[in-house]
């Protein structure tokens, strides 16, 4: 089976069943999307598929219909992507295992939610669990990485 | 300094030493005369160093021993060293060390890790009551007890002015100076002619250089990172870029992947197992039974995951109470004589005042909870006939090392735990079965490293939970204030079962199934608080903030009906009993903050305050609600806290924010039951904690009045129930003194 992630093409040999979040994780060493439930409870996997935020750990291998991005895709320490940026500004994260799926909603929300209210942001975060208790920061990240992405 | 040989051959010496190339500075000398009844069967000449600046000509290591599980420790203890040393925090390279006996005995000579004199948490509490307990097994290192900002903060600093001051000294020596007139920048020594000396040059004269110790702190007018909104947590980048690597996304060269299953019914046995449909799927390797189970090893973890699921297991029974009904009734009926544990408050006369008069009734409850870290425990284990290797999220990394021991039958010298950054913890890693059960896997497959995960399933059935409580409160007022007070709590006890797993039999009462009631620093004129120590059911053990986690919402909720019925205010008359200044400092800043003229703050809404002391930490709390037509919304929390000093205010925030979410979440919304033997909820479908709409509006104030430095990822926790609690009867007339609140009333 082919699949893009992160703008490169891979070939893999697994069984159709299998969740992307593993082919990610243990086939192809791409470990920002974390498993945490496996049942699409607390967000910890969440991807990009074509842009849209998807958990990878419901998702199989066979049903990907799309590319791929991952948190590594999004941006890069040296190339942060506003999202990230604002989460690092607010020091959002404590243990940080959360992070990479809170990220990629945040990002998956706001291109297409330019600015969000507080309703759109509890209702596009609220599938993402962070056990730490980060939440207010994660709502005034998602606020300032708007503002930042719509001044452009 | 008797032991420079041994300690040569671990590579540390007393205040520097060489390392292939390069030095290392622990802190040793000035630690000696810091007494500690818990230390008298340690030898002096065990007194060695912990290192924590290694230098070399590659770059500068910062020593960070106490685990990181999300709270910010790594990222604290460097800057803590960095704060005297003159090194960027974030371009140093961080590691937490590994357990020895030479590096841990001198943290304990040093400021007896994990248990310093002032510290009043519960593990100290309960240490400093088991005075047979053998020194050396408090000496390995523990993260917990909100012990790390006490128990480093000096420590670190002195390590790093120690190794500034030698490393100068070098320089001095090197060009023929006084070390008066040399300054440190940026990890260089500047000479008095503006030349600048990187610190990694310098290592190999310092490795040959006295060190100085006579150094003396900064004055915190020079401080650049402590105390200052603009220090930023070193981690945080990475795990905002997914490129921050937890136990979990470790790779081993030549790994094999695991999962295993063992009887959800804590103790019980496996009877059989079939494994013939999983031994042939896609990618097993091997089938093997471990205790109490079987393992899985395959070449992926969702296939490893996936077989062991298709194991057919015929599980045995557990020698507990099968049911949550059948555990609250032992519970409850313990609350006799024959379980009496401790009466540590008894003030006043209890029994002559509920004598005679209207006496106020209340049963309390609370259930057993998860830890549910959202990194589902995990470790890579590679064992030879040589060593073994454990790559794993713990906070006990000596007791893992001596299981390991036993379990491989190789000394504990070769054995090596490698600690790795935890995606969360709350208590679940002051266990090891995880790592054990790897180990087990990894000798199996000697040769080969094993990565074991535990899916969230058996995550979830294989916490060690935080146990059930009841209490039974009685009280009476007379002129408008709270006059008796009575509260009877029958828990298992935590401290017999954890301690137990670890090999130590503590004797005496169990502080931490009282600890937040008994404690607490009020001046009821009848006040008593007794534990009865229940029969242990389910293995249990610390969830955030222990024993105070349940006692709180006790005690103050108790309290809280009390001072409602002597029809006063409940702000007004917690300030009023409590004989605490710092304490009734917390509760005026929150009254400050919230604007306090009463719980009635109009139509459909209400407001509750709550106050526990835990932790050394006097904790206040205000919970405003409204009571929608849906349910019961939580609009914004205020809480206070005394710590002494905020190191660090932007984590100071966080962490406890942190533990109000945690505290209301749980609160809100979770329990575990059991049937069978077996904790019914097995995810986070069912045990969900706290989510991002339900998270109210959070305004926080550290105070600073107290002299003792105090840590804050546990103590926000235990007012966060009660004074939800109490919101929701000021907003609605309901008392609600069961958890979770859920049960009860609905929220939105």
């Amino acid at each position: 089976m082919e699949i893009i992630v992160n703008g490169t093409g891979y070939n893999v040999d697994v069984e159709p069943d299998m969740p992307l979040l593993w082919v990610l994780r243990d086939e192809l060493g791409i470990t920002g999307p974390k498993y945490g439930c496996g049942i699409a409870q607390c967000g910890a996997c969440t991807v990009h598929l074509d842009g849209v935020a998807v958990r990878s750990c419901q998702l199989a291998i066979a049903d990907v219909d799309g590319e791929v991005t991952t948190i590594e895709g999004l941006g890069t320490p040296q190339a942060l992507h506003a999202v990230q940026e604002a989460w690092i500004a607010h020091q959002v994260a404590q243990c940080g295992y959360c992070q990479s799926g809170q990220i990629m909603a945040a990002a998956s929300l706001l291109a297409g939610t330019p600015n969000p209210t507080d309703i759109e942001i509890d209702d596009a975060l609220s599938g993402n669990l962070c056990r730490c208790g980060t939440y207010p920061r994660i709502r005034a990240a998602v606020k300032t990485a708007a503002t930042r992405l719509s001044e452009g | 300094m008797t032991k420079v040989g041994k300690i040569a051959r671990r590579t540390f010496l007393i205040g520097s030493v060489s390392v292939a190339g390069g030095v290392a500075f622990g802190t040793y000398a000035y630690r000696k005369d810091v007494p500690n009844p818990l230390l008298q069967t340690l030898g002096r000449n065990e007194a060695t160093i912990t290192p924590y600046v290694k230098i070399d000509a590659d770059g500068i290591t910062l020593i960070t021993p106490r685990a990181d599980l999300g709270q910010g420790a790594y990222s604290a203890q460097a800057h803590w060293i960095a704060e005297e040393l003159d090194v960027d925090p974030h371009s140093v390279r961080l590691d937490p060390g590994m357990p020895d006996p030479a590096y841990y005995n001198g943290a304990v000579a040093g400021e007896s890790v994990p248990f310093p004199a002032y510290d009043t948490s519960w593990m100290a509490e309960n240490a400093r009551r088991f005075m047979d307990v053998p020194a050396k097994l408090l000496g390995l290192q523990i993260t917990g007890g909100s012990s790390t900002t006490p128990d480093s903060f000096d420590k670190l600093r002195m390590a790093g002015a120690v190794a500034r001051e030698t490393l100068k000294q070098a320089a001095a020596t090197q060009h023929g100076v006084a070390r008066a007139a040399l300054r440190t920048k940026d990890a260089h020594v500047i000479l008095p002619d503006g030349t600048r000396i990187p610190y990694t040059a310098l290592a190999e004269v310092a490795a040959r250089t006295s060190p100085v110790t006579d150094v003396t702190l900064r004055d915190e007018a020079q401080w650049r990172f402590v105390g200052k909104r603009t220090t930023t947590r070193t981690d945080i980048p990475a795990k905002s870029t997914g490129t921050f690597e937890f136990g979990i996304d470790k790779k081993i060269e030549g790994m094999v992947y695991a999962s295993v299953r063992t009887n959800p019914a804590f103790g019980g046995a496996m009877v059989a197992f079939d494994a013939s449909y999983a031994s042939k799927m896609r990618g097993v390797q091997k089938i093997i039974p471990i205790s109490s189970g079987v393992g899985v090893i395959a070449d992926n973890t969702w296939r490893a995951i996936e077989a062991v699921n298709a194991i057919d297991i015929d599980w045995g029974p557990a020698p507990y109470p099968a049911t949550s009904d059948e555990m609250f009734a032992s519970l409850k009926s313990s609350i006799a004589p024959a379980f009496r544990d401790s009466r540590n408050k008894d003030d006043g006369n209890v029994d002559d005042a509920l004598a005679h008069g209207k006496v106020i009734e209340a049963e309390y409850r609370v259930p057993h909870l998860a830890h549910a870290a959202l990194e589902p425990m995990n470790a890579i284990v590679l064992v030879s006939d040589e060593r073994c290797d454990i790559w794993t999220g713990t906070q006990i990394p000596g007791f893992l090392r001596t299981h390991a021991a036993q379990l491989t039958g190789l000394n504990e010298t070769q054995v090596f735990v490698h600690v790795q950054p935890m995606g969360g913890s709350f208590g679940s890693r002051l266990e090891d079965t995880y790592a054990l059960q790897a180990i087990e896997l990894a000798i199996a497959m000697a040769g080969t490293p094993v990565k074991m995960t535990w899916s969230r399933e058996e995550d979830m059935t294989h916490d060690y939970p935080r146990p059930s409580q009841v209490g039974l409160a009685r009280g009476k007022v007379a002129n408008g204030q709270v006059d008796t007070f009575d509260l009877s709590i029958a828990s298992p006890s935590v401290a017999s079962s954890w301690f137990g797993r670890l090999l130590m039999a503590p004797p005496g009462p169990d502080l931490t199934l009282v600890a937040g009631a008994w404690d607490q620093p009020f001046a009821i004129p009848n006040y008593r608080v007794t534990g009865y120590r229940a029969p242990e059911m389910v293995p249990v053990s610390s969830w955030r903030s222990v024993g105070a986690s349940g006692n709180g919402f006790l005690h103050d909720g108790f309290l809280d009906e009390l001072i409602h019925a002597a029809g006063a205010d409940p702000l007004e008359e917690r300030l009023r009993l409590c004989h605490h200044d710092l304490s009734r400092k917390v509760l005026e800043a929150v009254a400050e903050m919230s604007g306090w003229a009463g719980h009635d703050i109009g139509e459909n809404r209400g407001r509750g305050v709550a106050f526990t002391l835990s932790f050394g930490v006097p904790t206040a709390q205000v919970v405003d609600v409204t009571n929608t037509p849906s349910g019961i919304r939580i609009d914004k929390v205020y809480v206070a806290a005394e710590v002494g000093r905020v190191v660090d205010p932007v984590n100071f925030e966080a962490q406890l924010s942190g533990g109000v979410i945690w505290g209301l979440g749980h609160a809100m919304n979770c329990e575990l039951t059991y049937e069978n033997h077996v904790a019914q909820q097995t995810n986070f479908d069912t045990f969900t904690g706290m989510r991002l709409y339900q998270c109210p509006e959070i305004e926080v104030r550290g105070l600073e009045n107290g002299d003792t430095l105090r840590g804050i990822g546990e103590p926000g926790v235990p007012p966060a129930a009660p004074a939800l609690a109490n919101a929701i009867f000021a907003a609605t007339g309901l008392r609600i003194r069961e958890l979770p609140l859920n049960k009860h009333i609905d929220f939105v």
